[in-house]
């Protein structure tokens, strides 16, 4: 990302979007604690010898939305990854510590990678919609996951609801998802995750492809969604950060001074609220102030 | 903002004139290319043409409904190409069925579940591209072979052709076969895991449906490559004058290059002239292959 368009965005964007932030911030009842139903402890995460994250301890709360933000290279996306074992899809990829879901040890031996996915669904950077019908989109994960689904349609209808996307397709279930705009596309893949019923959803980036009028849609659907269910967001766009998520988790790069390889650190994490008006970290400020990433 | 002060500066740059009255696409080196480039076109073009000529030419007066009703015979007049033509549909549609499944699974494999970096994998997609390119008489040795040690007496059986041609285009089909699995995008498979799909029913659901006609496309090249071949078939000692039609896969067999081949050596003008006709029928089906599987791509083509 251009770092200059953003710095430059700092400034008028904190002005009239931090009002919005308020007034979301005042509807939702947030902890002091994160009731944590996805937690890192002592979270490494290598490619083979390349260790990109370390010593990561979070907590993502229940039905909150936690933004992780930070300069590129930070791990931020190899964390996120992590989260529901897309990582082991990686050659080489490794845990190292323990990412607890609902108290059970993600990585440990009896669990299924396939049974993570199901209860941890994930949104990517770029809309991926299967090339098959709207319909046959949402069909899908129930169907390969063996669920039990009294009737599809009424499914379909839920899921396209729940993504606020069933008022603009619910004539054309039957055409293909390609047809669609980028942003009902990405709406799509949102209803596709939601079809699963997961616990989780992660989001990786989801905006970064999107004008910003469909940025706008995905970030409410993001707050209506949150009643239901617990979302992880990664983000470049710190302003989105600030819109939408209830904590922050801030992460930065440190050079190994021998091979000079980077490394992925978690600085910061708190409320959003707290991030960006009292940082206790100077780099999360200077971050946030815009003077790097 | 800060800006508005470098594009000023940069503006006082003097202004030059684009209109040199010069071509740089015109000088004599870059037409001189140009003309080599074209002469090589009609060198290939001009061959292919001259071929196609001299047979027409040469077929025309065999070129009836004979060549495809009657059985070879010692008099030209009454001869024409039936076992040949059915032979050839029998022991490619025997080629198809064996190599298809078989040369899509390996792929599969390779592609989706192998381990990329593993030595042995390695080893093996290395050797899937030397294979492509080892001369089809080999194949043929190779069947032969095989057959021997199975203690098959009468190896000139549509079965066996078809066995030396499927070794032949193997290679061929697992090749096409991964570029069109390798032409489906990551995110795709990535969408359906993280949904909680197995690896399985992602290649299943998602990446073989999209790989497709891409699939296809190459099995088609693939099969009408087998279907000109004649060498491998010759070292199976296959028949070269057949007066009955095939009718199994355990079936004595003659295919159409093995005719043309037949026809081209016998002293006689007429045979000679029904070899023509022969080839132009060979060359009519070999488009037809082509023309199917450019159809089938361009129909079916996805675009990301």
């Amino acid at each position: 990302m251009n770092e200059s368009t953003e710095t430059e965005m700092v400034l008028p964007a904190t002005s009239n979007q931090t009002v919005r932030v308020h007034a979301r911030a005042s509807e939702h009842f947030l902890p002091e604690e994160p009731r944590g139903v996805l937690q890192c402890e002592k979270v490494d995460v290598y490619y083979g010898n390349f260790r990109a994250v370390t010593g990561v301890d979070l907590k993502f709360g229940l039905n909150e939305i936690t933004a992780l933000i930070g300069p590129s290279g930070c791990g931020k996306s190899t964390l996120l990854r992590s989260l529901n074992r897309m990582n082991d899809l990686v050659d080489g990829a490794r845990v190292e510590g323990k990412i607890l879901f609902q108290g059970e040890d993600m990585y440990g031996k009896k669990v299924d990678p396939i049974e993570v996915r199901r209860r941890i669904g994930m949104v990517f950077q770029k809309p991926n919609p299967f090339p098959k019908s709207i319909y046959d989109n949402i069909a899908y994960g129930p169907r390969v996951t063996g669920m039990r689904v009294d009737s599809m349609d009424d499914l379909v209808e839920e899921a396209l609801t729940k993504a606020a996307l069933w008022g603009e397709v619910k004539d054309k279930l039957k055409q293909s998802a390609y047809g669609l705009s980028g942003g009902q596309q990405q709406r799509l893949c949102i209803a596709r995750t939601i079809a699963v019923k997961p616990d989780v959803i992660l989001m990786d980036e989801p905006c970064s492809a999107l004008d910003p009028i469909a940025t706008v849609k995905i970030e409410d659907l993001m707050h209506d969604l949150r009643e239901e269910y617990t979302i992880v967001i990664v983000t470049h766009n710190m302003q989105q950060a600030a819109r939408v998520a209830d904590r922050t988790a801030f992460f930065t790069a440190l050079a190994d001074e021998g091979t000079g390889d980077r490394t992925g650190v978690l600085v910061e994490f708190g409320k959003t609220k707290q991030i960006f008006e009292q940082p206790a970290d100077q780099r999360t400020e200077d971050y946030i102030s815009g003077r790097f990433g | 903002m800060r800006t508005i002060g470098t594009t000023i500066s940069a503006s006082i740059r003097p202004e030059r004139p684009i209109a040199s009255g010069t071509n740089g696409e015109r000088r004599p080196l870059a037409l001189l290319f140009l003309v080599l480039l074209w002469l090589s076109l009609v060198v290939a073009f001009g061959v292919l043409v001259t071929l196609i000529v001299t047979i027409v030419i040469d077929g025309q007066n065999q070129f009836t409904w004979r060549l495809f009703t009657e059985f070879p015979a010692s008099s030209p007049d009454r001869a024409g190409a039936r076992p040949a033509i059915l032979g050839s549909m029998w022991v490619i549609a025997t080629t198809a069925v064996l190599t298809i499944p078989l040369g899509v699974a390996a792929a599969v494999h390779l592609e989706e579940f192998a381990d990329k970096k593993n030595w042995f994998n390695r080893a093996v997609e290395l050797n899937v591209q030397n294979l492509a390119a080892v001369p089809s008489i080999v194949y043929g040795l190779l069947a032969l072979a095989f057959l021997s040690a199975l203690g098959v007496r009468d190896k000139n059986i549509v079965i066996a052709g078809a066995l030396a041609l499927s070794l032949l285009i193997l290679p061929v089909i697992i090749i096409a076969t991964r570029e069109a699995l390798r032409s489906v995008p990551m995110e795709i498979r990535q969408g359906s895991l993280a949904l909680g799909a197995t690896q399985w029913q992602t290649v299943w659901r998602q990446t073989l449906p999209s790989a497709v006609p891409g699939i296809a496309t190459g099995a088609i090249l693939a099969l009408s490559r087998a279907l000109g071949e004649a060498a491998p078939l010759l070292v199976l000692g296959a028949l070269v004058f057949v007066s009955f039609d095939p009718d199994g896969i355990f079936s004595g067999y003659t295919t159409l290059p093995i005719q043309i081949f037949n026809w081209t050596g016998r002293p006689q003008e007429g045979f000679h002239e029904l070899a023509a006709a022969a080839s132009v029928l060979l060359l009519v089906l070999l488009v037809l292959m082509n023309g199917v599987a450019i159809f089938i791509r361009n129909k079916f083509q996805k675009r990301w």
